[in-house]
């Protein structure tokens, strides 16, 4: 296992080595830069201001100097908030965004995981119909349209729960992460659904239920492990999606997360603030998809690193 | 066993909706406390008052400092702020501002002339890079010592005549001098928290953390975390106290808009920083008490590139401008009470409204255009309208190419560009028809007017007339006000016959308010004095 995971990070330095090149190649041919603003800023300051981000340099050495720093863990100040660092930036908002991912993910995993059980029981009957629309609607329904629906249900009407924020005050944290994990949830009960229904139509399960095991000991102790093995490889790539995607539901809610600054800071051409996020986003990816291809090996005994690698 | 599963899910869902009773909000509990709760747009790029460049962050900036001359919060005209007096000279060109012995810092320290010599230095220091040092250069050799020219703050017209005497030479008589006054770019900041963080010209210095931060405003600042709501307190130190009611104030950075309306309407906030204009009509009809809309000193316009043809031609340029509607697009689109502007300049900016105006009057349009050589719309090359993205803008910019098709049947095209895109994009001229908009950084028609001098960096239109730019030149000479204005009205027509911009409309500043809220005046520059709000209960 170590030879496997020391030969993915082996792979995983040209893939970030590209991202960088590519990122910093396109932030720089979009037009207009980090001082642009409605108030023209006069040549003078502009050249000073140029000066002071050696965005004056050439740019291969502006590229390599960035490069330099990256490796050592400095990642420059962000060109919108010049008394911030991008690494201070980071780290602020990545443990906010952190938490409402790992919410969405419990909700998505109890609501979808249980959805698709109860659907995979009695397939093709109202039981399994029912859940299962519940879960199209769910990935249907873009978290936009949702965020604000529950907002208006059990914030304005019922007053239940605070509208936005995030540990502002209690119970700001349920609407977001039901909101952010809805979508999962839904994607996670047709997948376990699926999963179950093939592994429940196995010889083993015949053999067991043939022994006269126990329906839950089945259900739980032999079925399961395999008919959740499609939820596992999803779960990786899901979480790098619910880490970088959260931009929509950070917005809805306020949330100062990590989602927020990523998305802004193109449109701010905050160039050293755009360069530090997808790195870092690429690596989570990176370690995330890694995590889930180990994790799928120890649940599947089928299958060895060599396959995966 | 299937029962007792879907059971299970059932009792999760029901728990986790259930755990929470209904809460008590915000303002309930901020009246006793005097807490207000203000929706501030975005997170503000900086709390420095010498680089900071927007609204949110004058929000915040104006709790913590306070400038030599402060406002009376119903029409901002000058109040005392850290000077207690001050004098000007018969020929309008030196201040002398005699500070309030009782003024302090936050620490403690008496606030001195010294401190605004200083720091009317560092707004001008070269390598600080401030956006804003333009707003000193009316003060004698400020330009000059900006552009590193002089070397010597001494010859700089801001001298300390002695602890408590502050003495400003001008450049030329400025009547608004004491207006730019109650700009954040000219606010003093504490020379020894500037040095403890850095040297004097360092942006990036750290001073203006909460721990950090040391003000002469009527608050401190408690805390500031990135993205988060910012808390000010009051500040016992302040020399006017006892006037101040607030406790706290808590800046929230919401941008956006619909999601602060829904803040505002579970009673988390007092005010909000706009209202989304789908949601003003319904405000109008069924609680016109919260919704509050005042006129603001800013003009919503399109420029028109005079280098491009046909838009060259002045005839051209006033045929579109006197084709279209304005009062359809501010009732019909905008809906916030906005007022439609026929000229560049709000109406009575300081005394001042502009007796030449663009009229609405499609025939004539049309003969300017047949005069042109485009009788009919015949022969009208195919030119685009560019905006930068955004619904509302979207919307004005349609109901222009519409207007311009039924009226004068030429046909534009639209296209639209991402904010920092349609900057670069409108700075380089690469444009046919470009949205805009001005707002005034101080209360006189020098604000909007001086704009268009050739060559100057917001013209961005091609537009140069010698005769214009020697009316501003003029204007900004002398001392008589009448005169002023005479060469204002001179300018302003030259705008209006030559159009090389179009006025669409003069901005309404719109929010959602509070009942409890009290002291909050509307007023044009949307400034709001913090020392004279407080919040009351009712019924």
């Amino acid at each position: 296992m170590l030879k496997f995971i020391f030969f993915r990070m082996l792979q995983a330095i040209p893939v970030l080595l590209i991202v960088i090149a590519v990122t910093f190649i396109l932030i720089r041919q979009a037009p207009g830069g980090p001082f642009d603003s409605e108030k023209a800023v006069s040549p003078y300051v502009l050249e000073k201001l140029n000066e002071r981000y050696h965005l004056d340099d050439p740019l291969y050495q502006q590229f390599f100097d960035y490069l330099g720093n990256a490796v050592t863990g400095d990642f420059g100040p962000s060109f919108k908030y010049p008394t911030r660092s991008v690494s201070e930036m980071i780290f602020t908002g990545l443990p906010i965004t952190f938490e409402l991912a790992i919410n969405a993910m419990v909700v998505a995993l109890i609501i979808g995981i249980s959805a698709g059980l109860i659907a995979a029981l009695r397939p093709n009957t109202a039981q399994d119909y029912i859940p299962m629309s519940a879960a199209m609607i769910g990935i249907c329904m873009p978290s936009f349209l949702m965020g604000p629906l529950l907002v208006l249900v059990f914030g304005i009407w019922l007053e239940w729960l605070p509208v936005s924020g995030w540990g502002y005050s209690a119970g700001d944290k349920i609407l977001p992460s039901i909101t952010l994990g809805a979508t999962y949830a839904a994607y996670i009960a047709r997948l376990s659904r699926g999963g179950m229904l093939e592994i429940l139509s196995q010889d083993f399960i015949r053999t067991a239920r043939a022994k006269g095991i126990p329906e839950h000991i089945i259900l739980f102790k032999h079925a399961l492990r395999g008919g959740l093995l499609p939820v596992v490889s999803f779960l990786g790539p899901a979480i790098a999606g619910l880490l970088s995607g959260s931009f929509v539901v950070e917005t809805i809610f306020q949330i100062p997360g990590l989602g927020r600054f990523y998305v802004q800071a193109a449109f701010n051409r905050d160039y050293t603030m755009i360069m530090g996020t997808t790195i870092f986003f690429s690596v989570l990816i990176i370690l995330f998809n890694l995590l889930s291809d180990i994790i799928a090996v120890m649940l599947n005994p089928r299958l060895s690193y060599g396959d995966k690698n | 066993m299937k029962n007792l599963l879907r059971r299970c899910w059932l009792l999760g869902l029901f728990f986790l909706l259930c755990s929470c009773g209904p809460m008590e909000s915000n303002l309930d509990s901020a009246t006793d406390a005097q807490i207000l709760h203000l929706g501030n747009g975005t997170e503000p790029q900086g709390l420095d008052p010498h680089l900071a460049t927007g609204v949110p962050e004058h929000n915040i900036i104006a709790a913590l400092l306070e400038g030599l001359v402060g406002e009376n919060p119903k029409d901002l005209s000058p109040a005392p702020g850290a000077a207690h007096s001050w004098e000007i000279s018969n020929d309008l060109l030196t201040y002398t501002f005699h500070l309030n012995p009782q003024a302090k810092w936050s620490n403690g320290d008496p606030v001195t002339a010294d401190d605004f010599v200083y720091s009317w230095k560092r707004l001008l220091m070269p390598d600080l890079a401030a956006e804003y040092a333009y707003q000193l250069f009316v003060v004698k050799n400020a330009r000059e010592f900006n552009q590193g020219k002089i070397q010597d703050f001494n010859q700089v017209g801001a001298k300390a005549l002695d602890r408590l005497t502050f003495e400003v030479q001008l450049e030329a008589p400025t009547p608004y001098f004491l207006s730019l006054l109650s700009h954040y770019s000219t606010f003093p900041v504490h020379r020894e928290t500037i040095e403890k963080f850095g040297a004097i010209d360092d942006p990036g210095s750290l001073w203006t953390r909460a721990e950090n931060f040391v003000g002469n405003g009527p608050f401190i600042l408690a805390e500031w975390a990135l993205n988060r709501i910012i808390r000010v307190e009051k500040n016992p130190h302040y020399w006017d106290s006892d006037t101040v009611t607030l406790n706290e104030i808590r800046f929230y950075p919401i941008d956006n808009g619909v999601t602060e309306e829904r803040m505002f309407r579970s009673r988390t906030l007092h005010i909000t920083s706009t209202v989304p204009a789908e949601k003003i009509e319904k405000y109008r009809q069924k609680s016109p008490e919260l919704l509050n809309i005042s006129p603001y000193l800013g003009t919503y316009f399109y420029r028109f590139n005079v280098n491009k043809p046909p838009l060259d031609d002045p005839r051209v340029r006033k045929a579109l401008a006197m084709s279209i509607d304005r009062l359809k697009i501010v009732e019909a689109i905008t809906k916030g009470g906005q007022i439609p502007a026929y000229n560049l300049t709000p109406a009575n900016t300081l005394g001042y409204t502009s007796e030449s105006t663009i009229v609405f009057d499609v025939e004539q349009a049309k003969l300017l255009l047949a005069e042109a050589g485009y009788s009919g719309g015949v022969g009208f090359p195919e030119i685009n309208i560019l905006y930068n993205t955004s619904e509302g803008h979207r919307k004005i910019a349609v109901a222009l190419q519409q207007m311009w098709k039924q009226a004068l049947s030429i046909d534009l095209k639209l296209y639209n560009q991402d904010w920092k895109s349609f900057l670069f994009t409108v700075s380089n001229m690469d444009y046919e028809i470009a949205r805009g908009s001005w707002i005034g950084d101080y209360v006189d028609p020098n604000t909007f007017l001086d704009m268009f001098v050739s060559g100057g960096g917001n013209n961005q239109t091609g537009f140069s007339n010698a005769e214009y730019d020697r009316s501003i030149r003029s204007a900004a000479k002398t001392i008589d006000m009448k005169q002023r204005y005479e060469y204002f009205q001179r300018a302003e027509k030259i705008l209006t016959d030559q159009v090389p911009v179009m006025p669409i409309y003069t901005y309404t500043k719109l929010y959602l308010k509070a009942p409890e809220l009290k002291g909050w005046h509307n007023n044009i520059l949307d400034h709001h004095p913090y020392k004279y709000i407080y919040l009351e209960k009712t019924d």
